[in-house]
């Protein structure tokens, strides 16, 4: 049942290929940071990061259930609430499509979303294309992560949850992935805060970024399912949950992640404690930080 | 003859010294700033706007001195005054992005300001290097344009070294302020090298 499951899934990833490419372009600019394209085909609409080597989808979304979360990855994300299921505040880094606090927002209505994007224009491009809604309960802030994190630092604010969803695939904002950074995110962790990093899997930068984390949290869920190229890491300031209370959760939010077309049951086998990246690396820091030069190597 | 010769090579080593440091320096700017500021069109506007200021005051000030008693000595001493005002740059740098970062919220305007404060001397004496550089190595008015030429073709492609260096290799094995010192140290050698070669040159002439 699961193997099937995980099947559909992969299925999935490898047929939307090609659907993309024949796409029609309904939508297209270039912002401050990228060439920007929403593509539509059938009863699919993506949000495109458009690159010379091939174009990057950040966000899907299914014209037919536009609450259902398209991606593996943005699903992967969801996993972060096996680890604290009643986040009260919630800080996303990353907009895209605005899928994931367009769902958060829907299954914690009273719940306060911080959503941080650099780049105005796929503000206004999710909220025109993605149905994304600038609630009062979810809130946008046009500006760099690592600025709104320090500042938020300064003024002592917490959240329970945090997802950082920055990495569009083609650059890495390298301030975005050191020791400080992560250092200064977990600072705004709650008591029962979890911090949820949508990652890379491949590559030298795998080691030297699992390092990275390991340094200011001792043990985390390393979260990668198969052949999705993403990884998951899911922390927290406290001691992460056991195999069996994250089992119990799973089953829990069954039902209402139904909606958006996200299983956890599927999630539990690949959620892995173990240290499986070399060890013996260095970690990136604000004063040694080639993440993107790592990543080519 | 050949002492002159030597001297000039040192002249225009130096000068590719100064071009190489400030292109260095200048592509670590980018990272210095953006744990505050980010890594925005705005922040590199801030950083280029400021060593673009600090050098053009640089070459005023350089091409000023250069009209009293130049010599190889006070030439000497750009590059150990270089060198003294990037050392706060490595041990203060934090410190005074931390400042401005509380106090200004808007982060081009507080990028523009930490830059101004953290590079501004160093790339202005740094400046004053190339027209003084010209004043040495001229001997004649009719060939000023060309020891001009050359000096700028020798110090730019410093620069060029440097920014290719500093972002390809450097920063793939150290650390920002392991560059940053190895380049203070290379400054306060190239001024005594200038030094001591002027000592050298006052003394064959007695």
């Amino acid at each position: 049942m699961l193997n099937q499951k995980a099947n559909r899934f992969l299925t999935l990833l490898f047929v939307m290929t090609p659907i993309i490419a024949s796409a029609e372009v309904i939508h297209e600019e270039k912002s401050l940071y990228r060439n920007i394209e929403v593509k539509e085909s059938g009863n699919r609409r993506c949000l495109v990061f458009a690159v010379k080597k091939g174009d990057r989808n950040q966000t899907c979304m299914d014209l037919r259930d536009p609450r259902k979360v398209v991606f593996p990855y943005a699903r992967m994300t969801f996993a972060g609430l096996l680890a604290n299921p009643n986040p009260e505040s919630i800080l996303v880094i990353g907009l895209g499509g605005g899928t994931i606090p367009t769902a958060l927002s829907e299954l914690y209505p009273n719940t306060t979303i911080d959503v941080v994007e650099i780049d105005r224009a796929v503000v206004a491009v999710a909220k025109k294309y993605f149905n994304y809604v600038d609630s009062g309960q979810s809130n946008v802030h046009v500006v760099d992560a690592r600025v709104f994190i320090k500042r938020a630092g300064i003024r002592a604010i917490q959240y329970d949850l945090i997802i950082l969803d920055a990495f569009t695939g083609d650059y890495i904002p390298e301030h975005l992935m050191t020791v400080e950074f992560v250092a200064e995110t977990a600072s705004l962790l709650s008591e029962r805060g979890v911090l949820v990093a949508n990652t890379f899997s491949t590559s030298a930068l795998y080691d030297h970024e699992s390092v990275t984390y390991n340094t200011v949290f001792p043990e985390f869920i390393n979260f990668k399912m198969p052949n999705t190229g993403n990884r998951v890491i899911i922390a927290s300031r406290n001691e992460l949950p056991t195999p069996k209370i994250m089992h119990e959760r799973a089953q829990q939010l069954e039902a209402q992640l139904s909606n958006y077309g996200v299983d956890m049951r599927i999630f539990l086998p690949f959620l892995k404690r173990d240290r499986d990246w070399h060890e013996d690396v260095r970690p990136l820091t604000d004063q040694f930080s080639p993440a993107n030069l790592l990543r080519g190597s | 003859m050949q002492k002159m010769l030597s001297i000039k090579l040192l002249i225009v080593t130096l000068a590719f010294i100064s071009g190489f440091i400030i292109m260095g320096v200048e592509l670590l700017g980018g990272r210095i700033l953006s744990p505050y500021f980010g890594s925005s069109i705005y922040v590199w506007g801030s950083i280029i706007t400021v060593f673009m200021m600090s050098l053009s005051v640089g070459y005023l000030i350089g091409g000023k001195l250069s009209l009293y008693h130049a010599n190889l000595s006070r030439y000497g001493l750009f590059f150990i005054f270089a060198a003294i005002t990037l050392a706060p740059t490595i041990l203060f740098g934090n410190d005074i992005l931390d400042t401005v970062f509380v106090h200004f919220e808007d982060p081009r305007y507080g990028s523009l300001l930490a830059s101004a404060l953290i590079f501004f001397l160093p790339t202005a004496i740094l400046g004053m290097i190339s027209p003084y550089s010209v004043r040495l190595l001229i001997e004649t008015a009719q060939h000023s344009g060309h020891v001009a030429g050359r000096l700028y073709f020798v110090s730019t492609l410093g620069s060029a070294t440097g920014t290719l260096a500093t972002s390809f290799y450097l920063v793939l094995y150290f650390e920002v302020n392991q560059i940053l010192t190895t380049m203070l140290a290379v400054l306060l050698v190239a001024g005594s090298c200038a030094i001591m070669a002027n000592k050298y040159v006052e003394s064959e002439s007695e």
